[in-house]
């Protein structure tokens, strides 16, 4: 044996490759796991930024020049031949490549799409005039054009250099309308037709159970007439304040030189991405992530922020932790402390451990055909039958989105406490026996809390889990879009029967439903990003809390 | 412990000697006939002796003799063992703790128990001692404060941990730890106090400590303890019983059964043969 293969062995002996193969296989994961997040965070955050916007004459050739313009969203390189396979006018003659760009050039209204695929090479002239404005609008997406005038009920008020300030300053004014109206439209609105709603149970509620007498009429009327005047008092004001909304207009041309005219209710934000200096744009990318995170989303979910979505995914998550870790808790108590250790037992934790590897989707399957329309229909029939037909928990709503990730984390909290349960030293639990402690007593004031890490090891994985879940949610209460958030200011405050919108559940639907597909790109994974965080946040929260348990009940090794 | 090959010298370990005599004695537990079964296996065969009260009673024998099974037959610790039977029975105060109907949880208070490595709850030292009353609904701020203080004093730890006491009790040092247990144990007021090798996690010096207080308790408490070692059952106790193989070998007084036993196997153990 030569020293070259002595050396190999003694190297193998040595443990070193497999330190290296472990070493490398961590490596490798924490690459990709790195790898996944930056590209989901440079793609998602990037669409905030407001890009410089270009103006261009594209000849294409053989054809008449135009001026187009918008923003360079993507750029790729195609081989010439395929785009003369596509029908596109290319010379046979030069490089095999050509580049392709993705403009967004918005002006729905106008040219019927708002993003446009144009050849690199054809576009001639390419500047970036400071005085380009882009408009952000309500409907119809952006507008990219320049400003001539400002418009006050037809009559106009600016015109060409003073026109910009002027906007800006109805734009201030429009959104406090905008505010004023929307806060009236939910909440006082919402609340009226709140109150006419359980009116309206009441009254069917006393006529099913015959108690719908005169006098109970008459109540009932003038509570009505109460919500009534309330409601015509709101309305007027709504109807004047709407007025007020689309008093002033303003007038635009296109880079190709169409005019239109804008009114200013729709346009939520004007500005020259042109003459922005780099802190101005920081400035204006920080209140576009904000309004993101903190808005409703507009326009099919393709624009505005995902308010609802977030707070929907934490309340069901929050919800589904409340019911799974009492009944995972209970359930592995008794398995493990109570339960006559034998074949029952076994085959009953094969079976826990088999549930942790159901698809979803069956549990979502289970989930409408029990919860929903077993148990909800029952509990309609049983407690509402005023609301007939109409269903109040016969229908997929939060408590049964909750319920349905409930039993499907419930196997990893059964094990994670039973592992808890045995690992704590027979020494503590025959202490306190010794001291004339019951087994209860002991399970309660020594065993529990020092199983509670491994409780919340448990609900960190529960947790993990349903926060990211989405298909059995379609089934059993998730929706693209929810008029009102679950939780609000009409009694009874938390409103388990309604729909939510869920983060995982937002990126199925904006990414492969939503009609504009580019638009809607990236907003996928700015979505993704934000569920992956609200999921770190809440698994950090839980780590903070079982770390600090870890250390109060830190195991007795002597 | 220590592999002599003498016969142990009690005179040098300055007892008090007193004239002991097992007949004299009144019985606090008194075991007829017990054997003790795990599953098909004999643990304990046929054993018969009466454990006096106020004394220290010291049980000796090899590994896997059944001393510690025998030790936790008297506050029915066994019954948390699969499979584990009992025949025969045991009378604490002329009682049957094996009868039906028998309160288990009542019985280990009056029968404390000491583990043999020291076992604290992950909570306060005060939390620690007041345990067992907590168990019994005891909530007056005061009783439990006197308790503290005269649970660990007795335990001699009080003056080593008065300034900590809402501390974690995991902080202490094993020889500390191990006299809170016995705080603990105390607190309770039990009538019976049985210690299982209750030193043999300790240093030395710990080890001395809980010896010294074993010898003050004995004068309110009925105390058994299980030694691996020779020379501390010497020290402490007033009978020793010598096990082998289950089977209860020779039971006396100390002195006599040390420096001279009247069977063989006692003195082949006891002069380090085998064991």
């Amino acid at each position: 044996m030569n020293v070259k293969q002595q050396n190999l062995k003694t190297w193998f002996k040595s443990g070193t490759p497999w330190v290296w193969m472990n070493a490398g296989a961590v490596a490798i994961a924490i690459l990709m796991t790195l790898g996944l997040l930056s590209v989901i965070a440079v793609r998602g955050l990037a669409h905030f930024w407001p890009a410089d916007v270009i103006v261009a004459d594209y000849q294409v050739p053989g054809s008449e020049a135009r001026v187009i313009a918008g923003e360079v969203v993507e750029a790729e390189e195609v081989p010439r031949a395929r785009l003369a396979a596509s029908g596109l006018p290319v010379d046979v003659e030069g490089g095999e490549f050509m580049t392709r760009e993705l403009l967004k050039v918005g002006n729905r209204e106008v040219y019927g799409a708002d993003f446009s695929w144009v050849v690199g090479e054809w576009l001639r002239d390419t500047r970036r005039p400071a005085e380009l404005m882009v408009v952000e609008r309500r409907e119809w997406g952006n507008f990219y054009g320049y400003l001539l005038n400002v418009k006050e009920q037809g009559q106009l008020v600016a015109e060409g250099e003073a026109a910009w300030a002027a906007l800006q300053q109805r734009i201030e004014r429009v959104d406090e309308l905008h505010e004023q109206i929307a806060e009236l439209e939910k909440v006082d609105i919402g609340r009226i037709n709140h109150g006419l709603e359980r009116l309206r149970l009441k009254t069917r509620k006393l006529e099913l159970e015959g108690r719908l007498d005169a006098a109970a009429q008459a109540d009932l009327d003038a509570e009505r007439a109460e919500w009534d005047a309330q409601y015509q008092a709101l309305e007027s004001q709504l109807v004047s304040l709407n007025q007020q909304f689309s008093r002033d207009s303003i007038g635009v041309r296109t880079a190709d030189g169409r005019e239109l005219e804008i009114n200013l209710g729709k346009v939520v934000r004007a500005y020259q991405p042109n003459a922005m200096s780099t802190a101005d744009k920081l400035g204006f990318y920080f209140a576009k992530l904000w309004e993101f995170v903190s808005d409703e989303p507009r326009e099919a979910n393709t624009e505005g922020g995902i308010f609802p979505a977030i707070f929907g995914t934490v309340l069901m998550t929050i919800i589904m932790a409340v019911i799974v870790t009492p009944f995972g808790v209970i359930a592995a108590v008794y398995l493990r402390e109570y339960a006559k250790q034998g074949a029952l037992t076994r085959v009953i934790r094969i079976a826990v451990n088999n549930l942790a590897g159901v698809p979803s989707i069956v549990y979502g399957v289970f989930g409408l055909g029990f919860f929903v329309y077993v148990l909800g229909g029952s509990l309609d029939r049983l407690f509402y039958p005023e609301a007939a037909p109409a269903p109040v928990f016969g229908t997929p709503g939060l408590m049964w989105a909750s319920l349905t990730l409930a039993i499907l984390t419930l196997p990893v909290v059964i094990v994670a406490t039973e592992e808890g349960l045995a690992r704590i030293p027979r020494m503590i639990r025959e202490g306190s026996l010794a001291l004339g402690a019951t087994k209860s007593e002991t399970l309660w004031k020594v065993v529990l809390p020092m199983a509670s890490p491994a409780m919340m090891t448990g609900l960190i994985l529960a947790v993990a889990r349903a926060a990211g879940e989405v298909a059995p949610l379609m089934l059993v209460g998730v929706v693209k879009l929810a008029p009102t958030l679950p939780l609000n200011g009409n009694y009874p405050y938390l409103h388990l029967d309604q729909k939510i919108m869920h983060l995982g559940f937002h990126i199925y639907d904006v990414g492969f439903q939503s009609p504009n597909v580019e638009a809607a790109r990236p907003l996928v994974y700015a979505t993704a990003l934000l569920l992956v965080l609200v999921i770190a946040i809440l698994n950090f929260s839980a780590v903070v809390i079982r770390n600090h348990l870890r250390e109060k009940y830190k195991a007795l090794d002597h | 412990m220590q592999s002599n090959t003498h016969s142990i010298d009690i005179s040098a370990l300055g007892r008090d000697k007193r004239s002991l005599n097992l007949a004299d004695e009144q019985v606090a537990i008194e075991v007829p006939d017990l054997s003790l079964f795990y599953g098909q296996k004999q643990a304990l065969h046929n054993v018969s002796m009466n454990i006096p009260r106020q004394r220290v009673t010291a049980f000796i024998g090899p590994s896997g003799c059944g001393k510690s099974t025998l030790l936790r037959c008297f506050n029915r610790m066994n019954d948390l063992v699969d499979g584990c039977r009992i025949e025969g029975e045991i009378r604490l105060d002329g009682t049957n703790i094996y009868r039906k109907g028998e309160d288990v949880a009542d019985l280990r208070r009056r029968v404390g128990m000491v583990f043999q490595k020291p076992n604290p709850f992950p909570k306060s030292i005060y939390e620690n001692v007041v345990y067992g009353l907590r168990i019994q609904g005891i909530k007056g701020k005061r009783v439990l404060d006197e308790t503290v203080e005269w649970a660990l004093k007795g335990a001699a730890l009080w003056d080593e941990v008065k300034d900590r006491l809402h501390e974690s009790a995991l902080g202490l040092s094993g020889g500390q730890q191990q006299r809170l247990v016995i705080a603990r144990t105390i607190a309770v007021q039990p009538e019976v106090l049985l210690l299982d090798e209750p030193s043999s996690a300790l240093d030395p010096i710990s080890s001395l400590k809980v010896e010294e207080l074993i010898y003050e308790l004995k004068s309110k408490y009925t105390i058994v303890i299980v030694t691996h070692n020779m020379q501390q059952a010497a020290r402490v106790s007033d009978y020793t019983a010598f096990m082998y193989m289950g089977k209860l070998i020779e039971y006396g007084d100390t002195d006599t059964l040390f420096t001279n036993p009247a069977k063989k196997q006692t003195e082949d153990y006891i002069t380090g043969r085998y064991g």
